[in-house]
C-alpha cells in the first residue's frame, strides 16, 4: 500500500503551554477573530432554527398530519431523523469515554467538540420523539411519575426504555462535558482581559484554582463519569434498535440490530466529527493541534465501523434467505433489491459499503477533499439506512392490501433542515464562546510528548498504534 | 332617608316575605272578602295579589322589587355595586365565546317512553329512485342518528345498503336548500304560493294546457293521488317522470312481450342456476330489491360444514360489478353484445321468432354447457337482465324465463310499483318546452339540468318556461336555472309513503321537525292541487280513503306506522308472454362503446354532497372522490394510456376529460363511465372539482336519449399528463412482485374440491407447519381464564358480495370521520373495516375474492406490548381495547399490527369535517363553535348532531380501530343484567353484522359452544388470518368457494395455467 509522508505527531509546530492557551483561548477571548465565514454559518444556523420554530409551531397547531406519515407507514422522517441524530452523537461519547479509559491520548484535541456535538445532536434528536406523538402535550405520560390515576407507563414497551435511555444519555453527556470544561473555564478566567468575560468564566469555573486537591478530585470525577458513559455508548443505540427489533415487522425483527446500530452510530458520529473538524481547523488555524494523524486514525475507526455495518447488511440478506421467512425474503427482494424505493437501498450500499473502502488507502485518510467526500457519503448513507429500515419496511406488509407508498411532505424536510440549522447554530455559538479544544489536556499531552517540540517532518510508519 | 341600616335590612326582609307581621291576619280576611266578591272563575297568582294590599301593590309596581331604592344606598355601596356590575357585564359579553350559551328548556311533561341516554327506534323508510327500503331509525333524545334495516320489511330483512345508511348524513347536511329562492333571492312560501296561484289561475281557462310536472319515479300512492287531484283540476296538464338511472327500459321491455304495467320479481331462494345479463343485482345502484336479492341469493350459496350445495352463477358483464366478482363463470362483453349473448342463449334454448345473432369469445364457446345446465334446472333457474340494458334485452330475458318454466316458480310478474301518469318521459316534455307550449313547469326532485340526456338541451329549453319551479333538497344545477327554487324536506322530516321493490306499501315517517324552512313535495303539490294541508293528514286521509284496515282504520293505521309497512296482497302473476314487437337485430357497434352506469357510491349524482359516500371506496376500483375512465389494461395499452393518465373521451354528443383507470376484467371493446360527478352546484362537497379534492367529470355530457344505456363510436385520446387518483388499495407503485407469492391469506377453491378434500383443496398458499408452531409455542393454549363471554367474529368470504354496507354501517355507528381525497391519497382513510380485494388469474377475466378485514382482536395482540402508556389493553372478554383518553399517539401499535387495521387521527378530522372542502381554508377551520345552524365556514356544527352519543368522538392525535361495537356489547349486557339473565346468542349484533345483506358476518360468544359464531369458528372452512404469527385472532375467516360447471372447468383450469 502506498505510504504517504504524513506528520505523525499529535501536536506539531513550535508549541509551548502558552501558545496552546493562546491558539485555543483566542477563539473565545479575541472575538475579532470571527470573520465572515463564522457569520455566514451562524446566519445559516439562525435561519434553520427559525425554520425549525415555524415547523414546530405549525405542527403543534395542525397536528402531525402536516407530515407524510400514514397507515402503514406511521413512522417516517420523524423516527429516521431521531435515530440519525442520536447516532451522530455517539462519536462524542465514544471519544470522551471509551478512548479515555483506553488511554488514547490522541483524543485530547478532539474530544471537546465531539462532546459538544453529542449534546447538540441529542437535543435535535430529542425533539422528535416528543413532537412526533399525536398529542405532544401529553407526552409526559411516558415518564413514571406519581399521579392520581395510579397509572404507570407500560414498561414492556421499547419506547418506554427509549425515554430512559435518551434522557440518561443526555444528562450524563451534559455533566461530562461541563466537568471537562471546568479547568479550561479557569484558564479563560485567568486570561480574559474583559471584565464581563472574567465574571462569567469565574462563575463557570466554580472556584477552580488548579490546586493539587482540585486536580485529584477532578481526575476521580472524570474517570467515574467516563465509566458511567462507557456502557451508555453501547446501551443507548442498542435500546434505540429495540424500538424496531422488538416488533414483528419484517425488516425490523432482526437480532443483529443492537451491535449493528451501535457500529452504525459510531460510524455516523465519526463522519460528522471529521465533517466539522476539517473546516474549523482550517478556519481557525488549528492544524497544529488537530493534525493529519488525528484524521488518519479517525478515518480508520470509520473504516472499521463501516465494515461492521456492511457486515450487518450482508447478514440481513443472509438471514432473510436462511430463515425461510417469506415476509423477510419478500421485503428483501420486492422492496429493497427492486421496487420503487430500491434506489435508496442501493445508494445506501454504495455510500456506506463502497465509498468508505477508500480509506484502505492512507492517502485518502489524510486528504481533506477525500475525507470530506467520504464523510458526506457516510452521513447520507446512514440517513438512508434508517429510511430503508423504517418506512421501507413499513410499506411492505403482511397483507398485501395494506401496502402503500410513503411520501414525505414539505414540513418533513422543513423540520429536518430545521434541526440541522439548530445544530449549526449551537455549534457556532460553541465555537465562539467556549474553548473548542480541551486546553489542559492538550497541554498534558504536550508535557507527555516532552514539552516543547521542534518541527518534525520525517516520515514515520503509518501504522502507529 | 332617615332610616338606619338595620331598619333598611328589616324592611327589605319584610318586603321579601310579602307582608309585615302586623298586617298578616288582617290581610287574610281582606283576601277572602275579595275572593268572595269575584264572580265566575278567576285565576290568581298569589294570596297577596288577591288581597290587593298596599304592600303588595308597592311591591308589584316596583320594577326591581327586592332591593332598596337607589337613593337609600350610600356612596360606598353604590360604587361597589357599580364595580361589580361592570365586571359582570364584561363577563356576560363572553357568552358564546368561552361560556356556553344556556338555553335550557325543561320538559313540562316527559315525552312518553323517552329515557335520556337510551335510544328509541321508529319505522320509516329511505327512498332511492322512488323505491322504499324499510328502515328503523335510531333516535337519541329526539335526534335521529342512524338508519338500520327493518327486519320485517321485504326489501331489507334487517340489512341496509350504503345509500340508505348515508341518507342520515344528508339530513344534517349544512348545504341543504334552506330558503325559498326567487331567482336566487331569498323569498317566502307565501309569496311563492301567491305567484303560483296566479300562474295556475291563468291556466284555468286552458284547462291547464301549459302546466307540466316533472318528477322522479313515483311509487308513493299518496303522491300519485295528489297528482291525480291536480290533473282532475287541470285536465290538460301533463305529468312526466324521468329517472336517470331508473327502470324505464325494464318497463319498455315488458311491454314488448305483452306485460304492460308489469315488472319482474325474482325469488332467488329457489334458484339453482342464475344467468345474469349485465345485472348487478347484488349492488343497490343496480336497481330496487338488491338487499333482498343478495340475501336470498347468498342463502343458496351458504355452505355449512362439509356438506352443502351452492347455486351456480353465470354472469355476462359489460363492466365490472359485484355479480361478476361473485360469478362462477364470467363473460366480459361489450355493452351492446349483452343483447347478442341473450339472443344466442335464447336461440340455443329453441325460442322462435327472434333475430339470429352471433357472438365471439368465451360465451359462444361455453353457451352449450350453460344451456344444458339451465335445461337440467328448469323451473329452478333465473335469467336476469340489468336495468340499464335496453328494452329488447329485457324482452328476450322474459322469453327465456318463460321457456325455462321459471315464471311462477322463481320469476313472477307484479304490477309495476312505479306510477306512470298521463305523459311518457322527459323527451316529450323538452319538445313541448322547445315549442313554447309550457307555461308553468313544476319539477319535484331530480336534477334534469344536470342529468337529462345531453341532446335534449334541457337547460336551454328551460329558459323558455315562464313559471318554472324546482322543489328539492339541494340548490343544485336545476334550482339555479328556475324562477322559483323551493327547499324540500328530508324523508326524516316529512310524512309520506312509497312502495318496496315487490310493491309492499311502506310508510315514510318523520322523526324530526324540518331543520330548515322546507316543506315536503306532497304538501306543496297538495297545496297547488287542492288546499294547504299537513303531510300527516294527507297521507292518513289517503289510506283512510282506500280503506286500509277494512273498517278498523285507526288500528290498521297505527300498525302501518308502527311496522313501517303492511303486507299488502300483491298479485304475483305468471302471465303468458307474447312477443308483440319486432326485436331489433343485434349489431356489432363501431368503435369503442361507452357504458354509462350509476356510480356505486354516489348513484346518479344525488349523493354527490355526501361525504360518507364520496369517501366510500368503490367496490372494485377502491377509488374515492372521483369517477374515472374505466377500461381494460389491454385497451389502455393499445391507446398508449395507463392508470392515472389523462385522456379525453369524445363522441358525437360531446367530449369529457378524465383520468384513466385500467381495471382487470373489463371488456376491452368498451369503457365505463360512472355518472354523478362533475357537479357545478349542489353543495360544497358535490362541487369539488380539482385534482386535489376530487369531483371527477360529468359523464352525462356524453349520454343521449338514444344511448341511455351505452353509446358507440367513442374516441379516447391521451390528453397528456397525469391526474391524481385516491384509492384505498393497490393503487401504488408497490404493486410489483418479483418472487413467487404463496402467502396463505386467501383460501379459495371449488365446492367440489372442498367437498372431496376439505380445507386442503382451498389452501393454495404456503403456511407454516401448524403442529410445529404449536409445539414451539411457549404460551398455554387457553390464555383467557374468565368465566364469562368471549367475543369473536366470523366472516364468510364465500357469501360476501363486497357491497360496502358494513363499511358505511361502521362509519355511521362509530362516528368515523370523513377525511377528504387528499388525506385518502396520503393513506389516512379512517374506515375501521375495509374490504380487501384479491384477484387471481389473468387480467382479462380474473377471479376475485373479497376479504373484509377489521381489527381481529388478537388474543396475543402485537399492538399491546409496544404502547408506552398502556393505551391499548385487553379486556377479560377478549376485546383488544383502545383507551382514547390515554393515547398519546406514538403510533407504534399501528406499525406492529400485522393486519394494519389501526387508524390514526393525523389531523383534527372529527372537528373539521369540512377540512376536505375546497372552500374552507385550514386556518379557518378551528373557530369558536357557533350555534348549530351557523354558516358552514364557521365549522360544521350541524353534523355534530349526527354523532352517536354512545361512542367517543376522537380528536386529533389519537389512534382508533374497530371495537367489536363495544357500546352495543355493553348495552346488551346492561339490559341482560337488568332482567337478571345471561346474555343470549344474538343479543349483541355489531353494526357491520347488522347491515350485511348476505349475513356474511356473525358475531357472538365463542366460549359458548352452542353459539352460531362458535360453530362457524369450527367450520371446516374457517381459518385464522396470518395464523403463523400466533397472534390468535378472535375473528376468523371462512374460505371462499366457487361452484363452476364441471363441464366447463377444464376450460377454466387451462386458462389459469396459461397465465
Amino acid at each position: 500500500m502506498a505510504q504517504v509522508k504524513i506528520n505523525d505527531l499529535l501536536i506539531t509546530g513550535d508549541q509551548t503551554y502558552a501558545s496552546i492557551d493562546n491558539s485555543v483561548g483566542r477563539l473565545v477571548l479575541d472575538q475579532k477573530i470571527h470573520k465572515k465565514p463564522w457569520f455566514i454559518m451562524f446566519a445559516i444556523g439562525i435561519l434553520g432554527t427559525g425554520l425549525l420554530g415555524v415547523s414546530i409551531a405549525w405542527l403543534l397547531f395542525q397536528g402531525i398530519g402536516i407530515w407524510g406519515n400514514n397507515v402503514p407507514s406511521a413512522w417516517g422522517f420523524d423516527i429516521i431523523n431521531f435515530v440519525w441524530w442520536i447516532g451522530i452523537g455517539h462519536a462524542g461519547t465514544l471519544i470522551s469515554a471509551i478512548l479515555l479509559l483506553l488511554r488514547q491520548q490522541w483524543r485530547n484535541s478532539i474530544n471537546r467538540f465531539a462532546e459538544a456535538m453529542t449534546i447538540f445532536a441529542v437535543m435535535c434528536a430529542g425533539l422528535y420523539p416528543l413532537l412526533h406523538t399525536g398529542r405532544p402535550w401529553n407526552a409526559y405520560w411516558l415518564f413514571p411519575y406519581t399521579n392520581i390515576l395510579a397509572m404507570w407507563p407500560q414498561f414492556r414497551s421499547p419506547l418506554m426504555w427509549d425515554v430512559f435511555a435518551v434522557s440518561t444519555y443526555f444528562s450524563v453527556s451534559a455533566v461530562f462535558w461541563f466537568v471537562g470544561l471546568i479547568p479550561d473555564f479557569a484558564t479563560l478566567r485567568d486570561k480574559s482581559t474583559n471584565r464581563i468575560g472574567k465574571v462569567i468564566f469565574a462563575i463557570l469555573s466554580m472556584g477552580w484554582r488548579g490546586s493539587n486537591q482540585h486536580w485529584h478530585r477532578y481526575e476521580q470525577m472524570y474517570l467515574l463519569l467516563a465509566g458511567l458513559s462507557t456502557p451508555l455508548v453501547l446501551s443507548v443505540h442498542s435500546i434505540v434498535s429495540f424500538d424496531f427489533a422488538v416488533s414483528i415487522v419484517p425488516g425490523w425483527n432482526v437480532t443483529v440490530f443492537p451491535p449493528y446500530f451501535v457500529a452504525g452510530a459510531v460510524f455516523a458520529g465519526f463522519a460528522m466529527v471529521i465533517t466539522f473538524a476539517l473546516p474549523i481547523r482550517k478556519l481557525y488555524k488549528l492544524e497544529h493541534l488537530i493534525t493529519d494523524r488525528h484524521m488518519d486514525w479517525m478515518a480508520k475507526i470509520l473504516l472499521a465501523t463501516g465494515l461492521i455495518v456492511f457486515y450487518g447488511y450482508i447478514l440481513e440478506i443472509f438471514f432473510s434467505w436462511y430463515s425461510g421467512n417469506f415476509y423477510e425474503y419478500k421485503l428483501l427482494i420486492n422492496t429493497r433489491f427492486t421496487g420503487p424505493y430500491s434506489w435508496a437501498y442501493w445508494m445506501l450500499i454504495f455510500c456506506n459499503g463502497i465509498v468508505p473502502q477508500l480509506f484502505w488507502i492512507q492517502k485518502f485518510r489524510v486528504n481533506p477533499v477525500s475525507l470530506m467526500i467520504v464523510c458526506q457519503a457516510v452521513s447520507v448513507g446512514m440517513w438512508l439506512e434508517r429510511f430503508v429500515i423504517i418506512p421501507m419496511s413499513l410499506t411492505n406488509n403482511y397483507l398485501p392490501s395494506s401496502d402503500k407508498m410513503y411520501y414525505p411532505s414539505f414540513w418533513d424536510f422543513a423540520m429536518f433542515l430545521g434541526t440541522m440549522g439548530l445544530f449549526i447554530f449551537l455549534m457556532f455559538l460553541f465555537i465562539r464562546f467556549l474553548p473548542i479544544i480541551n486546553i489542559f489536556e492538550v497541554k498534558d499531552l504536550l508535557f507527555k510528548m516532552g514539552g516543547k517540540r521542534e518541527i518534525v517532518e520525517e516520515a514515520t510508519p503509518a501504522e502507529v498504534k | 332617608m332617615g332610616m338606619t341600616n338595620d331598619q333598611e335590612v328589616q324592611q327589605a326582609q319584610s318586603v321579601d316575605s310579602g307582608l309585615t307581621a302586623e298586617t298578616k291576619g288582617h290581610d287574610l280576611a281582606r283576601m277572602r272578602a275579595a275572593l268572595a266578591d269575584k264572580k265566575g272563575k278567576t285565576y290568581w297568582r298569589t294570596l297577596e295579589e288577591v288581597a290587593d294590599t298596599p304592600e303588595f301593590n308597592r311591591w308589584f309596581d316596583d320594577e326591581f322589587p327586592n332591593r332598596s331604592s337607589i337613593m337609600d344606598i350610600d356612596r360606598r355601596s353604590l360604587l361597589k355595586f357599580m364595580g361589580a356590575s361592570l365586571a359582570l357585564a364584561g363577563l356576560s359579553g363572553c357568552r358564546g365565546v368561552f361560556l356556553p350559551e344556556d338555553k335550557v328548556v325543561p320538559y313540562v311533561k316527559a315525552p312518553e317512553e323517552l329515557v335520556p341516554g337510551k335510544s328509541l327506534y321508529y319505522a320509516s323508510s329511505t327512498l332511492l329512485a322512488g323505491y322504499a327500503t324499510g328502515v328503523l331509525v335510531e333516535q337519541h333524545e329526539g335526534r335521529p342518528i342512524k338508519f338500520e334495516g327493518n327486519p320485517g320489511h321485504p326489501s331489507s330483512l334487517g340489512a341496509l345498503d350504503v345509500f340508505s345508511q348515508a341518507e342520515i348524513l344528508n339530513l344534517y347536511d349544512p348545504d341543504r336548500a334552506q330558503n325559498v329562492l326567487q331567482e336566487g333571492e331569498i323569498s317566502t312560501w307565501d309569496l311563492f304560493f301567491k305567484e303560483a296561484e296566479k300562474a295556475m289561475t291563468a291556466q284555468k281557462s286552458l284547462k291547464g294546457e301549459g302546466i307540466r310536472i316533472l318528477t322522479g319515479a313515483v311509487t308513493s300512492p299518496t303522491f300519485a293521488w295528489a297528482i291525480r287531484k291536480l290533473v282532475r283540476k287541470y285536465p290538460q296538464a301533463r305529468v312526466h317522470t324521468y329517472e336517470p338511472a331508473g327502470r324505464a327500459h325494464v318497463h319498455a321491455g315488458m311491454a314488448m312481450v305483452g306485460f304492460n304495467g308489469l315488472t319482474p320479481l325474482f325469488d332467488f331462494t329457489k334458484a339453482k342456476v342464475v344467468v345474469s345479463f349485465d345485472s348487478d343485482f347484488l349492488h343497490p345502484a343496480s336497481g330496487p330489491g338488491s338487499l333482498r336479492y343478495a340475501r336470498d341469493f347468498s342463502d343458496t350459496r351458504r355452505v355449512i360444514g362439509s356438506t352443502g350445495n351452492m347455486s351456480r352463477l353465470y354472469a355476462v358483464e359489460s363492466s365490472v360489478g359485484l355479480v361478476g366478482a361473485m360469478a362462477d363463470h364470467r363473460y366480459p362483453v361489450a355493452p351492446s353484445q349483452v343483447y347478442a349473448a341473450a339472443l344466442v342463449l335464447a336461440q340455443k334454448l329453441g325460442i322462435q321468432g327472434i333475430p339470429t345473432a352471433t357472438i365471439e369469445g368465451a360465451f359462444a364457446a361455453e353457451v352449450d354447457e350453460i344451456v344444458k345446465d339451465l335445461m337440467a334446472n328448469a323451473r329452478q333457474s333465473i335469467i336476469i337482465a340489468g336495468d340499464q340494458q335496453p328494452a329488447e334485452v329485457h324482452a328476450v330475458v322474459a322469453l327465456i324465463n318463460e321457456r325455462l318454466q321459471n315464471v311462477g316458480n322463481t320469476v313472477s310478474y307484479i304490477p309495476n310499483p312505479e306510477f306512470t301518469f298521463n305523459a311518457p318521459g322527459i323527451d316529450e316534455l323538452v319538445l313541448d318546452m322547445a315549442a313554447d307550449k309550457v307555461d308553468a313547469l313544476l319539477i319535484f326532485g331530480g336534477n334534469p339540468v344536470y342529468d337529462a340526456p345531453a341532446d335534449l338541451k334541457f337547460e336551454e329549453n328551460l329558459q323558455k318556461v315562464g313559471f318554472s319551479v324546482y322543489h328539492g333538497l339541494y340548490v343544485n344545477e336545476t334550482a339555479n336555472r328556475v324562477k322559483w327554487s323551493l327547499p324540500g324536506t328530508h324523508s326524516l322530516e316529512e310524512w309520506g309513503d312509497a312502495k318496496a321493490h315487490d310493491g309492499t306499501p311502506t310508510v315514510v315517517q318523520p322523526l324530526i321537525a324540518p331543520l330548515y324552512d322546507g316543506r315536503s313535495a306532497l304538501e306543496v303539490l297538495f297545496h297547488l292541487a287542492d288546499k294547504p294541508r299537513a303531510g300527516y293528514d294527507i297521507v292518513r286521509d289517503y289510506w283512510k280513503a282506500v280503506g286500509l284496515g277494512q273498517g278498523d282504520f285507526e288500528k290498521a293505521w297505527r300498525r302501518f306506522v308502527h311496522d313501517g309497512m303492511f303486507a299488502a296482497k300483491i298479485e304475483k302473476g305468471a302471465p303468458k308472454a307474447g312477443l308483440n314487437a319486432t326485436l331489433p337485430e343485434a349489431k356489432k357497434l363501431n368503435g369503442l362503446e361507452i357504458a354509462f352506469l350509476a356510480d356505486p357510491s354516489i348513484y346518479d349524482g344525488r349523493f354527490a354532497n355526501n361525504g360518507w359516500l364520496q369517501e366510500l371506496p368503490k367496490p372494485l376500483t377502491k377509488l374515492v372522490w372521483d369517477n374515472v375512465i374505466l377500461m381494460s389494461p389491454k385497451r389502455a395499452q393499445e391507446l398508449n394510456l395507463w392508470t392515472d393518465a389523462r385522456a379525453t373521451v369524445k363522441t358525437e354528443a360531446g367530449e369529457v376529460l378524465g383520468t384513466v383507470f385500467a381495471i382487470p376484467g373489463h371488456p376491452s371493446d368498451s369503457v365505463t363511465l360512472y355518472l354523478g360527478y362533475g357537479r357545478t352546484a349542489g353543495g360544497t362537497i358535490a362541487t369539488t372539482s380539482s385534482d386535489e379534492h376530487g369531483g371527477g367529470f360529468n359523464a352525462y355530457v356524453l349520454r343521449t336519449s338514444k344511448g341511455l344505456a351505452y353509446s358507440q363510436g367513442a374516441v379516447v385520446t391521451p390528453a397528456g399528463g397525469e391526474g391524481r387518483l385516491a384509492s384505498t388499495q393497490g393503487h401504488s407503485p408497490l404493486g410489483g412482485n418479483r418472487i413467487p407469492d404463496d402467502r396463505d391469506i386467501i383460501r379459495a377453491g371449488t365446492l367440489a374440491g372442498f367437498l372431496e378434500k376439505g380445507m386442503a383443496a382451498l389452501q393454495t398458499g404456503h403456511s407454516m407447519d401448524q403442529e410445529e408452531i404449536k409445539k414451539n409455542n411457549l404460551f398455554p393454549e387457553e390464555i383467557f381464564e374468565w368465566n364469562g363471554a368471549q367475543w369473536g367474529m366470523t366472516i364468510d368470504m364465500n357469501v360476501c358480495s363486497g357491497c360496502n354496507a358494513c363499511v358505511t354501517a361502521c362509519q355511521a355507528e362509530n362516528n368515523i370521520s370523513v377525511v377528504g381525497k387528499e388525506q385518502v391519497s396520503k393513506g389516512r382513510e379512517m374506515h375501521w373495516i375495509r374490504i380487501d380485494r384479491y384477484y387471481s388469474g389473468d387480467d382479462e377475466n380474473p377471479e376475485l375474492v373479497w376479504q373484509p378485514v377489521a381489527c381481529v382482536h388478537c388474543e396475543k395482540a402485537p399492538c399491546e406490548p409496544v404502547c408506552p402508556v398502556a393505551a391499548t389493553v385487553h379486556s377479560h372478554e377478549g376485546l383488544n381495547q383502545m383507551v382514547y383518553n390515554r393515547c398519546v399517539g406514538t403510533r407504534y401499535c399501528s406499525n406492529n399490527c400485522p393486519y394494519k387495521v389501526r387508524r390514526f387521527n393525523y389531523l383534527n378530522f372529527s372537528d373539521n369535517q369540512a377540512q376536505f372542502s375546497n372552500q374552507v381554508q385550514p386556518w379557518k377551520t378551528r373557530v369558536i363553535p357557533g350555534p348549530i345552524n351557523s354558516p358552514k365556514d364557521q365549522g360544521i356544527q350541524l353534523l355534530k348532531m349526527l354523532n352517536n352519543p354512545d361512542v367517543t368522538v376522537r380528536g386529533r392525535g389519537v389512534m382508533e380501530k374497530c371495537t367489536y361495537c363495544v357500546q352495543r356489547i355493553n348495552e346488551a349486557r346492561i339490559e341482560a343484567k337488568k332482567v337478571n339473565k345471561e346474555l343470549k346468542d344474538g343479543d349483541v349484533v355489531t353494526a357491520c353484522q347488522q347491515a350485511c345483506p348476505t349475513q356474511a358476518i356473525v358475531f357472538g360468544n365463542i366460549a359458548d359452544p352452542e353459539s352460531q359464531v362458535s360453530k362457524l369458528r369450527k367450520d371446516p372452512r374457517s381459518y385464522l388470518l396470518l395464523e403463523e404469527l400466533q397472534t390468535r385472532p378472535r375473528t376468523s375467516h371462512l374460505a371462499k368457494l366457487r361452484n363452476p360447471n364441471p363441464a366447463l372447468q377444464k376450460v377454466a383450469t387451462t386458462t389459469a395455467e396459461t397465465h
